[in-house]
């Protein structure tokens, strides 16, 4: 697996025709995504975000190029718990998203799901899903819908390298894949679920492999690189919007934090040099240095960058901490919704 | 009015409401070339066709997760399982997703579906093939929980459970689906929440679902009214959740007693959910313990006696009356 791009010989041929809109704004959504993700790191210690809380420091070149880039705003993206990166990409506002970390009204869901349970329906967000690999046939389920009312909707699912060993994912591209339901499912091979590594949990390491049983198309992609992602997966999104057909992507990804914020950097299973190695690569100073190569930005643009995304957080806490917490008359409002026999 | 076994009632009701609504679909194992395990989709495959009568792999946790993906992007999927004890390997999905959706969503995303098939023993299944599992369901917020006894009840239910907007768990008997009764002609629903007296008495109420009160109950109230000399006044709530207290409380005031007969094992069932409730809130009128009939609180064997030994029967009835009349 290269993890870094080889030089181009043609200026701009890597950048496969894309506008210089299009790949300042997605530099702006990789580091909103980080710049985000280090603020719940800070307020996870004040105390300020409770529970589990699972970050995305170095995958966001998945979420910029797969959602961001590769699809569109009627297309679904569905994800296990590390959950806020992928949100943000899809276009739900960050501020909610900030807010319902911090248990408040003006929350994504009111305050009802939390860091693991991002939804938004305006976006077409499906989730925030806790419970390992159990959206995959969820996934599959709004492929089916897409594909039942004649639409052209693609559903991308995203999962950890863990859920590939559990039941609910085989289930899902089995029927996906018989069905011809048009869901791309994106493993994010970030090496490690939770503290043990693919070496110990998986019996096949390259877990595209596990797409072949189900004759699956698939891939193999560089994770630190975003116009990989982006060209690989919308390859993907465009084959299952023409055809229905599903498609299996593993994307070879690192983690820079620990599993949840209850965890440590490293440990037992991975080194402070390994993940200190894997810093080398970050997909964030990598297209950094894509653009200032293309001479699309300068260090000054860079600087400027930090500056407006360093406002846009702090926007999302002032608009979370001033925000209500849920009233507690409020506690069966979304209990069962109410149903008039239509 | 037209006499209809209880899988014809069930059949028109899946067939009226997928002509009434385009979004409503059937998913499950053998459902549409086979025509249904216990043929309730006789002929649906052929008149609708394979876009909304799908055959399934056995795959409960996939095709589930299936129907609730599909009820979250605006369908209404009726999901099949060929027996409640399969629904199991789908528990994950209809406890912690279909459930848990609409209010973890704050509203966001609701699942209007309905999951449904046999449950309880048949004859002779062994203990994985033979569970009354309406109250691992019933204890979780979200679901909605239906269980008919007559073949009237059991149309109206099921097509008030298509048009539900949430997950509705309703819960039919393999060995009620040959049995006859009549339904009204044409178009009719039946709310939720909303028990039935279906046949009045005095000394005793006698609450009781399902096939352990349509096989069981009936073939034993008139014989131990005589035999007692006691009048029983029989209630089927006909929904589990929500649970017509108000009628079993109202009842209950005038016959001061309570037996609860139920298929369910004893731990933690619907029937001590009923017994607590109505202790609680008809505790003056009460003038004996709430009496409970239940399955033995073991898995089901296999061998004749043994089985029949386990589950409620007329003896088991006759004692549960006596204890709580006070006879003897």
């Amino acid at each position: 697996m290269s993890t870094t791009s080889a030089a181009p010989k043609k200026q701009h041929s890597r950048l496969f025709g894309l506008p210089k809109e299009t790949l300042l704004d997605w530099y702006d959504d990789m580091l909103l995504v980080r710049r985000f993700e280090e603020k719940c790191a800070q307020l996870y210690g004040m105390g300020k975000i409770m529970g589990f809380c699972h970050l995305y420091n170095g995958q966001e070149a998945i979420s910029t190029g797969a959602v961001k880039g590769a699809i569109t705003k009627d297309d679904y993206v569905i994800t296990a718990y590390r959950d806020h990166g992928l949100a943000i990409s899809k276009g739900v506002d960050p501020k909610p998203i900030m807010a319902e970390l911090l248990g408040k009204v003006t929350g994504t869901t009111r305050g009802q799901g939390g860091s693991m349970h991002i939804f938004d329906k305006e976006t077409n967000f499906l989730g925030g899903h806790a419970i390992v690999g159990s959206h995959i046939p969820i996934a599959a389920g709004a492929a089916f819908a897409s594909k039942y009312k004649g639409e052209k909707r693609v559903c991308l699912c995203f999962m950890g390298d863990g859920a590939t060993n559990i039941g609910a994912f085989h289930e899902g591209l089995n029927l996906a894949a018989l069905w011809k339901l048009p869901v791309v499912f994106i493993i994010e091979n970030n090496r490690y679920s939770m503290g043990t590594s693919v070496r110990r949990s998986s019996a096949v390491e390259e877990l595209i492999k596990k797409g072949l049983g189900y004759d699956l198309r698939t891939e193999v992609i560089d994770g630190f690189n975003v116009l990989e992602v982006y060209t690989k997966v919308k390859a993907a999104v465009d084959h299952a919007r023409e055809t229905y057909e599903p498609s299996l992507l593993e994307i070879r990804t690192y983690r820079y934090r620990g599993h949840s914020m209850s965890d440590p950097i490293h440990g037992h299973y991975r080194t402070k040099e390994e993940v200190e190695e894997q810093k080398k690569y970050d997909p964030i100073s990598v297209f950094a240095e894509i653009l200032k190569a293309e001479k699309l930005v300068d260090e000054e643009w860079l600087d400027e960058a930090e500056k407006r995304i360093k406002a846009i957080v702090e926007e999302c806490v002032t608009f979370a901490e001033n925000s209500p917490e849920p009233p507690l008359e409020n506690l069966y409002d979304v209990y069962y919704k109410e149903s008039n026999g239509e | 009015m037209p006499t209809v076994s209880l899988r014809e009632a069930l059949n028109q009701a899946i067939d009226e409401e997928m002509a009434r609504d385009e979004r409503v679909f059937l998913m499950g194992e053998e459902v549409a070339e086979y025509n249904g395990a216990y043929k309730v989709s006789q002929g649906l495959l052929a008149k609708w066709g394979p876009r909304r009568i799908i055959d399934t792999p056995i795959a409960e946790a996939g095709f589930a997760g299936i129907g609730i993906g599909a009820a979250m992007c605006g369908l209404r999927p009726i999901v099949e399982f060929m027996t409640w004890n399969f629904s199991l390997v789908a528990y994950d999905q209809i406890a912690n997703h279909a459930a848990k959706m609409y209010s973890m969503t704050g509203g966001h995303f609701n699942v209007p579906m309905v999951f449904r098939g046999p449950g309880g023993a048949a004859h002779g299944l062994g203990a994985t093939h033979s569970q009354a599992l309406e109250s691992i369901y019933a204890h979780i917020p979200g679901l909605k929980v239906v269980m008919p006894s007559t073949c009237k009840d059991a149309k109206g239910l099921l097509k008030t459970a298509i048009r539900d907007e949430n997950p509705v768990i309703f819960i039919e008997s393999e060995v009620m689906y040959g049995d006859k009764g009549e339904i009204p002609e044409g178009e009719y629903t039946i709310p939720f929440g909303v028990g039935e007296v279906k046949k009045e008495g005095k000394d005793v109420t006698l609450v009781s679902w399902s096939k352990v009160l349509a096989h069981i109950v009936w073939k034993s109230v008139e014989k131990l009214e005589e035999e007692l000399g006691i009048s029983i006044e029989v209630i089927d709530p006909r929904t589990i959740k929500p649970m017509d207290y108000d009628l079993i409380v109202e009842s209950v005031k005038k016959t001061n007693r309570l037996l609860i007969v139920e298929e369910g094992w004893p731990f933690a069932s619907v029937g001590a959910q009923l017994s607590d409730e109505i202790t609680r809130r008809a505790f003056d009128y009460l003038d004996a313990p709430v009496e409970r009939v239940n399955q033995e609180d073991v898995p089901l064997p296999y061998a004749k006696a043994l089985e029949k030994h386990s589950l409620p029967n007329i003896d088991k009835i006759r004692t549960g009356l006596k204890k709580v009349l006070y006879i003897d």
